[in-house]
């Protein structure tokens, strides 16, 4: 439904995204997660044919967004980053506007208004102009707004970002609803919020595209690589050094175990990196005793946290 | 053009929707009142001349601030986005923006038909410079127009905007005039008149309808409006 290729968008000389590839299929909800300044906003817009990438391309339903520019966008409901409306229209002169523009017949708009509407609980609202709405009724006319023509696709740019949090709960149960009639395309920066609502997760860093999976995946994929507790027989310190020195280990703590002469060792490595064997290996060869290991699943968070701070080492 | 008619038919009760528009149709019904009077009182003659030669000035004046806010206030609220990814093309944003300008001047100028009632009522007033005259009038107006409008693609900023507009059009206005510096350049002088906003528009008072200023203002709003969907598209590309 959306196939996005090595798209690029240079702002000038700086890079916002490089070579970001993906694909959604019908039905999917996808998020879209990195944290602010990543990219997010930027592909969207791409994406919605605001404006174009610098290299590369993408089709929405089969439409190219730059050749078939117009068809594409009539697949697209949008919900730009800050929800911006037009204050001085009413919710339903709002929708007519928009309904209007996205070419729908005069009998299936007026049926439409009703039903989203309806759907997104405006009905007291419905001629209300927006500027005197509260913030989390805005969000309701904004998706009201991108569900109008009912679009194959759907791109929300952080929808639960600065609005409270009753709100936000229903926002993602909203999400969530749609998810049965649009393929959605949902970016944030709150990795929760990835887990609770979407089937699929890529994760962007500084322009790049630094995983691609499912969110339960994303943590089975690398568990036992790079977090292991060990439970090792030997002098404390001299363990600890030893295991700091071996290659793709990144930071080691310990603890005693209060059994004589044994401790708990927490052992991360670099990402994709399985050093169970040469662990072990160290071990005997030291003479000490390996009495127990065992792999970390990571939970999304520590990937996301992991993937997007910086390596140090 | 469907598309069109919705932008302009949207940013029309905009308009309404705000005391601008009737400040501005007040203020000019007022100062164009003021001068026809003077001159139908001084000259004694029934002729829409103390109408139209000071209506094309305040008109300059006044437009700025019908179309500063037309494309400047989308970019500042971002309303941009979700219009330019609707599925319409720049041309139809610009030529409806352009419309609900030329809707509002039109309106206005239609209420000061009550001048021509007026002199119909006290002598005979001579129908072709009239007519000749409105024409002009709008002609010029949709010149104006898009000139503000291409202004209020620039920024994102209103008062800019009129600025930006304002000083463009004065420079326009003001080149039939540079023009006499030029006589003993005769090439010059005519190419500086050609230019101006104003020369042509005083043939179509004096009641003469010549294809070649017509041609002039036609193609200055075709270009106007041209620059202005390029000026989104970079926006675009930016
Ligand atoms: N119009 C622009 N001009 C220049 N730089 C921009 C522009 N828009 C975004 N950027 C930069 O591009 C990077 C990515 O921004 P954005 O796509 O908004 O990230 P996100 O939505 O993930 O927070 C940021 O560093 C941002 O400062
Ligand atoms: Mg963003």
């Amino acid at each position: 439904m959306i196939e996005v290729e090595h798209l690029s968008k240079y702002y000038g000389n700086f890079m916002a995204i490089e070579d970001i590839s993906f694909k959604v299929e019908k039905g999917e909800i996808l998020g879209f997660l990195g944290p602010n300044g990543a990219g997010k906003t930027t592909t969207m817009r791409i994406l919605t044919g605001y404006m174009p990438p610098t290299s590369g391309t993408a089709r929405i339903a089969g439409y190219d967004i730059f050749f078939d520019s117009l068809k594409a966008r009539r697949e697209i409901g949008y919900l730009p980053e800050s929800n911006p409306l037009y204050g001085d229209m009413s919710v339903r002169a709002l929708l007519e506007f928009f309904g209007k523009l996205r070419g729908l017949d005069k009998k299936y708009l007026k049926r439409r208004i009703s039903e989203v509407i309806e759907k997104m609980r405006l009905e007291e609202y419905a001629e209300t102009d927006i500027n005197k709405m509260s913030k989390g009724f805005r969000q309701r006319v904004g998706v009201a707004q991108a569900i109008l023509h009912e679009p194959a696709v759907l791109i929300l740019d952080e929808p639960t970002i600065g609005i409270d949090p009753v709100q936000v709960v229903e926002t993602r149960q909203i999400i969530k609803e749609l998810g049965k009639e649009h393929t959605i395309i949902l970016s944030t920066h709150i990795l929760p919020e990835v887990s609770m609502v979407c089937q699929k997760v890529i994760i962007v860093n500084e322009g790049h595209l630094i995983a691609a999976d499912r969110p339960e995946n994303l943590s089975i994929g690398i568990s036992g690589q790079d977090k292991i507790k060990a439970v090792v027989r030997g002098p404390m310190r001299e363990v600890a050094a030893a295991l700091r020195d071996l290659n793709g280990v990144e930071t080691v703590d310990y603890e005693s175990t209060g059994v004589d002469g044994t401790a708990r060792f927490n052992v991360s490595a670099r990402i994709n990196r399985d050093i169970r064997e040469d662990l072990s290996k160290l071990i005997v060869n030291r003479g000490w005793g390996l009495l127990e290991m065992q792999p970390v699943g990571l939970s999304l968070e520590d990937v996301f946290v992991k993937l997007t701070t910086k390596e140090e080492i | 053009m469907r598309n069109a008619f919705g932008i302009a038919k949207k940013e029309i009760s905009s308009y309404f929707s705000s005391p601008m528009a009737y400040l501005i149709g007040a203020v000019f019904l007022v100062l164009t009142g003021v001068f026809f009077a003077q001159y139908l009182l001084a000259t004694q003659e029934a002729s829409m001349r103390g109408f139209f030669s000071p209506a094309s000035f305040f008109l300059l004046l006044i437009s700025p601030v019908i179309t500063m806010r037309l494309i400047a206030e989308e970019q500042k609220m971002g309303t941009l986005e979700l219009l330019l990814t609707s599925p319409v093309t720049d041309l139809q944003v610009v030529v409806g923006k352009f419309l609900a300008s030329m809707a509002m001047i039109s309106g206005m100028l239609l209420l000061t038909l009550y001048y021509f009632v007026l002199l119909l009522w006290v002598g005979s007033p001579d129908l072709g410079p009239v007519a000749t005259g409105y024409f002009g009038l709008i002609l010029l107006a949709g010149s104006i127009l898009s000139v503000g409008l291409l202004a209020s693609s620039f920024t994102s900023n209103q008062i800019v905007s009129a600025v930006v507009a304002l000083g463009i059009l004065l420079l326009l206005w003001l080149l039939g005039n540079l023009g006499s510096f030029f006589n003993s350049v005769p090439w010059a002088r005519d190419i500086l008149n050609y230019l101006s906003l104003s020369t042509h528009y005083s043939e179509l008072v004096n009641g003469v309808l010549d294809t070649r200023d017509v041609v002039y203002y036609v193609s200055f709003i075709v270009l106007a409006l041209f620059l202005t969907v390029r000026s989104l598209e970079s926006r675009r590309w930016r």
